[in-house]
């Protein structure tokens, strides 16, 4: 008789072993409460600042020339960006040209406005380019070249051109091939291939990282204050040396904020319904 | 040859004073780097943690530096700082401080560079499997030792080209303290600039400086991130 595989008597039921309890206070909750106070303390202190040291007379004096230097650099920022956008077309086909010089030359221009800060281009087409004044004299360009915020735009525009052109390569060179192989089969031309199929596809894939870039260009604009011109941060600074008011800044960075937030969320939504045919 | 002599090395030319500022704009990125970069990794923690206050305080953080202008941040760390300080030691000590540029422009940068490195670390985060976590678990690895011996190994080779990215955007944003009084390399030039009456040729330098500077840090990351991936099997 071979042993029964059974249990000879039953096990008797035990209770269910204790609920792992975790610990109220971790770590992680008391740094986290910490912190959410530290934050709620610093907004309550910035309102407070902001409402004790309110001024009627200064804000009278001050709020129509942030809003002035808001409309500035607004302008600044789209029209860099429209005018870098065109620019970009034909840097962004030099980079993927067949042409060796030409590829060159592109790479040596991304290279140059990428790898330099934007303050010592714009240094550098201010009071660099400016310095020769007898020639564009001659060339009857000294109009444009003696104006600071035609030099800002003009650096901006190459700036932003750069880098939007790496930005439309990157997307271009992500369209599969057989897109440009279905159309060639297709017999369509290549002015069309390229409008019609290759850069919708390419525009989807760089809607991001324009978004982004848009944003780098709010932000980077604030250096046109050194070279006297009155966007939103030279008529925060203006307004600091003349009030020593940190509030100035204050302001300055809630502006900030905002427009950078508000643009971000524009950018999401934008992106959420050009891309409504790629969800499922 | 008049335009060279004036960046000759010594009393006459601005070689001295321009290889010093050199030195203070990489200084200034050396030291706002690993500042960043645990700033960076602590923030990545928060906003992948289970605490959702530390979640939303983080994402404050990240917020808030990243949609500031850079040259807003570096004033309000300055002058801050300096109205801060003023204050503090007013009352303990009844004197009054300087706030350094340097290490106003190396908190704001600092700031300002983590916000975005935690963005990169927290795309890392996301390329390191479920298993990975299980696999220490199952090794009886406590979470601090999960970390540093399974975990950041890893990340650092997934953010590497990230982090490459910043680098050299930080480098750039270095030229920003300037405006503060920092004496680095747009600064110098500047000065020069003004007193020789050569604008173009002292900021072309600037731009070549800064290209170079670029051109040397992309050459040493590349061959640090082909050291990272030097366990990878080659395809």
């Amino acid at each position: 008789m071979s042993e029964a595989y059974v249990a000879q008597e039953m096990i008797a039921a035990r209770p269910r072993p204790n609920e792992v309890r975790k610990a109220d206070w971790t770590f992680a909750r008391l740094l986290g409460s910490l912190s959410i106070l530290f934050w709620i303390a610093a907004g309550i202190g910035l309102i407070v600042f902001l409402i004790t040291s309110y001024d009627q007379s200064q804000i009278d004096k001050y709020a129509p020339r942030y809003f002035d230097g808001f409309l500035t650099t607004m302008k600044l920022v789209a029209l860099s960006v429209s005018i870098g956008a065109v620019l970009s077309l034909p840097i962004a086909f030099g980079r993927m040209s067949s042409n060796k010089i030409v590829r060159n030359l592109s790479f040596g221009y991304i290279y140059f406005f990428r790898g330099t800060p934007l303050l010592a281009q714009l240094f550098l087409f201010y009071y660099g380019f400016g310095s020769f004044r007898h020639f564009w004299q001659d060339l009857n360009l000294w109009w444009f070249f003696r104006d600071a915020w035609s030099i800002a735009l003009l650096s901006f525009s190459l700036n932003t051109a750069a880098y939007q052109a790496e930005i439309l390569r990157g997307a271009i060179m992500n369209v599969p091939k057989g897109q440009h192989e279905g159309a060639a089969s297709l017999g369509l031309p290549p002015m069309v291939t390229f409008f019609k199929i290759i850069l919708p596809q390419a525009l989807i894939v760089a809607l991001r990282p324009y978004g982004n870039e848009i944003i780098l260009m709010i932000k980077g604009s604030a250096v046109v204050s050194i070279v006297t011109i009155f966007d939103l941060m030279g008529h925060t600074r203006r307004a600091f040396s003349q009030t020593l008011d940190y509030q100035t800044y204050l302001y300055a960075a809630i502006f900030y904020l905002l427009v950078v937030e508000i643009m971000r969320r524009l950018w999401d939504l934008l992106e959420h319904r050009l891309t409504r045919h790629l969800r499922r | 040859m008049e335009l060279l002599s004036l960046l000759s090395y010594g009393s006459e030319g601005w070689g001295d004073e321009i290889l010093a500022s050199i030195g203070v704009t990489i200084s200034l990125a050396l030291a706002t780097l690993p500042f960043g970069l645990l700033l960076g990794f602590l923030l990545a923690l928060g906003i992948n943690s289970r605490e959702s206050s530390l979640q939303i305080s983080a994402k404050i953080f990240t917020t808030i530096f990243r949609g500031l202008p850079e040259l807003l941040t570096l004033f309000i760390v300055y002058y801050g700082a300096q109205i801060l300080g003023n204050f503090l030691f007013q009352t303990v000590f009844g004197t009054t401080i300087e706030i350094n540029s340097f290490v106003a422009g190396m908190v704001a940068l600092g700031f300002v560079f983590s916000a975005y490195a935690s963005e990169v670390f927290l795309s890392a985060f996301k390329g390191i499997s479920q298993g990975q976590y299980e696999g220490s678990a199952a090794l009886g690895l406590s979470r601090f030792q999960t970390m540093r011996l399974v975990i950041i190994p890893q990340l650092i080779k997934l953010a590497l080209p990230g982090l490459s990215n910043l680098w050299l955007i930080l480098l750039k944003e270095t030229s920003l303290v300037s405006v503060i009084g920092l004496a680095d390399v747009v600064r110098i030039t500047g000065v020069a600039a003004r007193v020789e009456k050569e604008p173009f040729l002292f900021f072309s330098l600037a731009c070549l400086i800064y290209l170079a500077l670029t051109f040397l840090s992309s050459a040493g990351l590349e061959k640090i991130e082909k050291n990272a991936r030097r366990g990878e099997v080659r395809s």
